[in-house]
């Protein structure tokens, strides 16, 4: 069942980098990071790739193959054909550190940005109740893994580096609407989503959503929600009124 | 002079796992400013494969589950070699970590009346484990990582900057402990950047080890790269003891097809929630399995066990949930028999056991795996596993209450310490046991930094000697042929799983001694191609060191351990021993070569449980693995001996 495969990796770093050919084997049931370990165990040793669980769990080895941004651990060779050939590249949105190695800081930064969870002030650890529907919503979206697909494919960002001051992407716009249907989380973060995090930016073309490797319903349960209750929180007149009336001010 | 990146910490944990962020928590919690470094990117742990869930006695599901009763099911699984005090410690405050949990965020999954739900597994007498469907540990690290970014807004808004008081340094590897030449205290640690292969030094009081586990040494394994036994390592070159090496527990259930996926492990909860073993006869063959010690505490019968699911008063568990070792060595045999699956398993069968919707709902992930995998529909089809190498039992040997181990301000938690899960460990017990003594750990280097008068010192000769062991790869070898990294350590985990593994033999363990042997000289010719800059050839080069002194210290404390308990299992000497169960063996490092130092193992007594621990345990369960002389100091020993006196009468007669 063992077969020679075509394979284009990109190597480099900052400054610069090309595409180079290599012939690998590869091996029934075998996945793209079995190809890039073997790759550089016979013929590459300083092959720059980040991996870690190889079973689609930890998020580490993203990177583009044939141009889809995927998870090198979850990509069968079965579903190439044997005289194709493989491209591999890293993640386009991020700086190249070296070969398939980004850095992906920008996330990081992202994530520290937004307000955490706020518990209930008096509700003492072990009293907390929440029903299983209610946590369900939310749980869907902590099944992210971190991988940074959605951050990378994301038009806002992934051509245009000035618009990342400005826009947090789907991993963190995800993690706002987390916390916000979070059953006992006190904080309100609907203005800031808007203002801080560029949830506005986000056109709904679902490209986050379609190379989610957990399967996450990003833009469907996440996104537009949250859009809907920043629109209901600003937009809708009779709130508004309300608003000037009474000047209730951030709630 | 080397060249050095050098920062000021009060503690430094290694490690950003579960435990190692539990122990940062605390320490920055206590006002001390800490340093989290990790071989990984923030939130990548070991911790995230952890499936089935956090074991912890709030009593959720069925209310007569109490801290006693979890205490005494940790030591059944670990058959009596536990540490105690650790057992007892992890028993009691297990439930207000998980609670805890919630206050950052967490989001368990919940029981009808909305508290934390539990579920039933291996060797857990009752429903005990919070869980999230079965990425318990992934929420575990999301959590703790996000209690993190949270204190870290607090300084931000204190100071000014977020990094203030505590920072993760992500990707970054510690290759060498730093001690004080006149105390031999902890004073700081040296490692690299991966992505510049620029050197650091962090000059720190206190190091909280919280590095994992060993699994890396061997071929099949459910471990990612980075459980190279650093921390075993790094502790035994710095002057600390390491205890119950030889326990190595092989998880019942890995992937064992296709081959690039052999070893992934299949949760427990597969099992828990109603899934069976079955041989390739159709039969559920762990009714055959049940050893002496548990008769009588499992079903006997499929029905019986069928039961159990819906009514655990009037009903045995199956024996498919026996401890792992348990059930390790029962697939083990089967396969040899011939009773194995086509590719050189056992079944695993959910399929037949409920609907596709509610496999799916309980078992999302597994369901993922196994269709993106390996192509096979669990929901329709059983699944073919094996047992793989997971968990080291041993570590490095600390205080029960401070975890600090020989070495004064070295600390240790997690996987990489040694004691509380005696030789075998239970399933839901690590993600208690890293939360536990995690925040043990934080809270004992806190208490020592506080005490310190004066601040252990770095010296400049051992900064450089670190460097130029680390640089050592890049050296073409005086003589001989240069080896490739990735091949020497291809050749060390075959040696490892063929003869130091699952069942173990003197003379195979011989063998494996004088390869490793033979291993330890090639690995002075190992040559890395490239530069400094984000290079896995020389970051497996140096990571090399590590496993070679841990696979050295399983295999010597294997060959000295002359019974069979728990992960550790002899073919040549199959019996539970009573005088070992009293013994550990604590391995350290000789100084004879300063680039892959030997490993001197010693007996030691352990300490005897404490008498109201001792009598939580009925006294004829205890006669199974206690000495006639032990057993003595239980008030109902008087009873059991006249009972047995009264039953050799009865035989003479």
């Amino acid at each position: 069942m063992s077969y020679i495969g075509q394979f284009r990796v990109w190597r480099g770093d900052s400054n610069g980098g090309s595409l180079e050919d290599f012939e690998v084997e590869v091996n029934e049931g075998e996945v793209i990071l079995d190809v890039i370990h073997r790759l550089q165990a016979t013929q590459a040793p300083d092959l720059a790739v980040r991996w870690n669980c190889k079973a689609g769990k930890c998020g580490s080895c993203s990177a583009e193959i044939n141009g889809k941004p995927r998870l090198m651990c979850m990509t069968r060779m079965s579903t190439f054909s044997e005289g194709e050939t493989i491209t591999i590249t890293p993640m386009r949105a991020f700086t190249v550190v070296r070969d398939l190695v980004t850095d992906v800081s920008y996330n990081y930064e992202k994530a520290r940005q937004v307000p955490s969870f706020q518990p209930p002030e008096g509700l003492a650890p072990g009293e907390y109740r929440m029903q299983q529907v209610d946590v369900e919503r939310s749980q869907e979206f902590r099944k992210c893994i971190e991988c940074f697909l959605c951050q990378n494919t994301c038009h806002v960002v992934r051509d245009h580096e000035e618009n990342k001051p400005a826009f947090s992407g789907p991993r963190f716009l995800m993690r706002i609407a987390e916390l916000e249907m979070h059953p006992l989380d006190t904080a309100d973060r609907r203005d800031m989503a808007q203002d801080e995090h560029g949830l506005g930016y986000c056109n709904i073309t679902k490209c986050c959503t379609e190379v989610c490797p957990e399967g996450i319903h990003i833009t469907d349960n996440a996104l537009i929600p949250m859009k809907e209750r920043v629109a209901g929180r600003r937009y809708d007149p009779v709130v508004w009124l309300g608003n000037k009336l009474f000047r209730r001010n951030r709630s | 002079m080397t060249e050095v990146e050098r920062h000021n910490y009060d503690v430094v944990v290694i490690g950003a796992g579960g435990a190692g962020l539990r122990a940062a928590i605390e320490a920055r919690e206590r006002g001390l400013r800490t340093a989290v470094v990790c071989k990984s990117l923030f939130g990548k742990a070991h911790t995230v494969m952890a499936e089935g869930g956090c074991a912890a006695s709030m009593g959720n599901v069925n209310s007569n589950d109490n801290w006693q009763v979890h205490f005494r099911d940790t030591m059944r699984g670990g058959k009596f070699l536990n540490n105690w005090r650790m057992a007892e410690l992890h028993a009691k405050e297990a439930p207000d970590r998980v609670w805890e949990l919630e206050t950052y965020g967490a989001l368990f999954d919940r029981t009808p009346d909305g508290k934390i739900s539990q579920r039933n597994f291996g060797g857990h007498t009752y429903p005990r484990l919070a869980h999230v469907g079965d990425r318990t540990g992934l929420e575990l690290i999301r959590t703790m990582q996000q209690k993190i970014v949270s204190l870290q807004q607090e300084d931000y808004a204190e100071t000014g900057d977020y990094e203030a008081k505590l920072k993760v340094f992500a990707e970054c590897t510690i290759t060498e402990l730093l001690t004080d030449d006149s105390s031999g205290a902890i004073s700081g640690a040296f490692g690299y950047w991966r992505e510049s292969g620029r050197f650091v030094l962090f000059e720190a009081p206190a190091v909280v080890m919280a590095t994992g586990g060993i699994g890396k040494s061997f071929k099949v394994t459910s471990n990612s790269w980075e459980y190279t036994g650093d921390g075993h390592a790094l502790a035994l070159r710095a002057g600390a003891t390491l205890i119950n090496m030889e326990f190595v527990q092989f998880h019942p259930t890995g992937m064992v097809w296709p081959p690039s996926v052999k070893g992934i492990l299949v949760t427990e909860g597969v099992r828990g929630d109603g899934g069976v073993l079955k041989n390739s006869e159709g039969k559920r063959f762990m009714f055959d399995y049940v050893p002496d010690v548990f008769k009588g505490q499992y079903a006997e019968t499929p029905e019986e066990a069928d039961r159990w699911y819906t009514d655990q008063e009037n009903n045995r568990r199956t024996p498919d949930l026996l401890p792992r070792d348990e059930v390790a060595r029962a697939i083990n045999s089967e396969v040899k028999e011939g009773r194995g699956s086509p590719h050189g398993g056992v079944f695993l069968d959910i399929a037949s056991r409920m609907s596709a919707e509610e496999i799916k709902r309980r078992l999302p992930s597994m369901y993922h795996q196994f269709k993106e995998l390996a192509d096979v529909d669990i929901t329709k089809e059983p699944m073919e596993v094996g047992p793989t190498c997971h968990y080291v039992m041993g570590g490095i040997e600390v205080d029960p209450d401070s975890a600090q181990s020989v070495v004064p301000g070295l600390f240790a938690a997690g996987e990489c310490s040694g004691g509380m899960h005696g030789s075998n460990r239970l399933g839901g017990n690590s993600l208690s046991d890293l939360l536990v003594f995690g925040r043990r750990a934080g809270q004992g280097a806190a208490d020592y930094v506080a005490g310190l008068d004066r601040r252990p010192v770095v010296l400049q000769s051992d900064v450089d000697a670190a460097a130029r062991m680390a640089l050592l790869p890049f050296d073409p070898p005086e003589s001989g042929e240069p080896e490739n990294p990735y091949t020497l350590h291809q050749d060390l985990q075959q040696t490892m799983n063929d003869l130091v593994g699952i069942i173990r033999k003197a003379d195979e363990i011989e063998q494996a001694l004088e390869r490793l042997a033979e291993l330890k000289t090639r690995m002075r010719r190992v040559v890395v191609e490239g530069h400094r800059q984000y290079n896995p050839g020389w970051h497996l080069a140096i990571d090399l060191r590590n496993m070679f002194m841990v696979s050295e210290a399983v295999a010597k404390a294997a060959l000295m351990r002359t019974e069979s308990r728990g992960g550790h299992t002899r073919d040549d000497y199959p019996q539970l021993d009573a005088e070992w169960r009293k013994t550990l063996l604590v391995c350290s490092a000789t100084d004879d070569d300063e680039l892959v130092p030997g490993i001197k193992v010693e007996r030691k007594e352990q300490e005897p449980m404490r008498q109201d621990l001792f009598e939580l345990f009925d006294v004829e369960e205890l006669s199974k693995y206690y000495t006639e002389e032990e057993l003595a100091a239980h008030p109902d020993y008087q009873s059991l001996a006249a009972k047995g006196n009264a039953e050799a009468g009865k035989e003479e007669a």
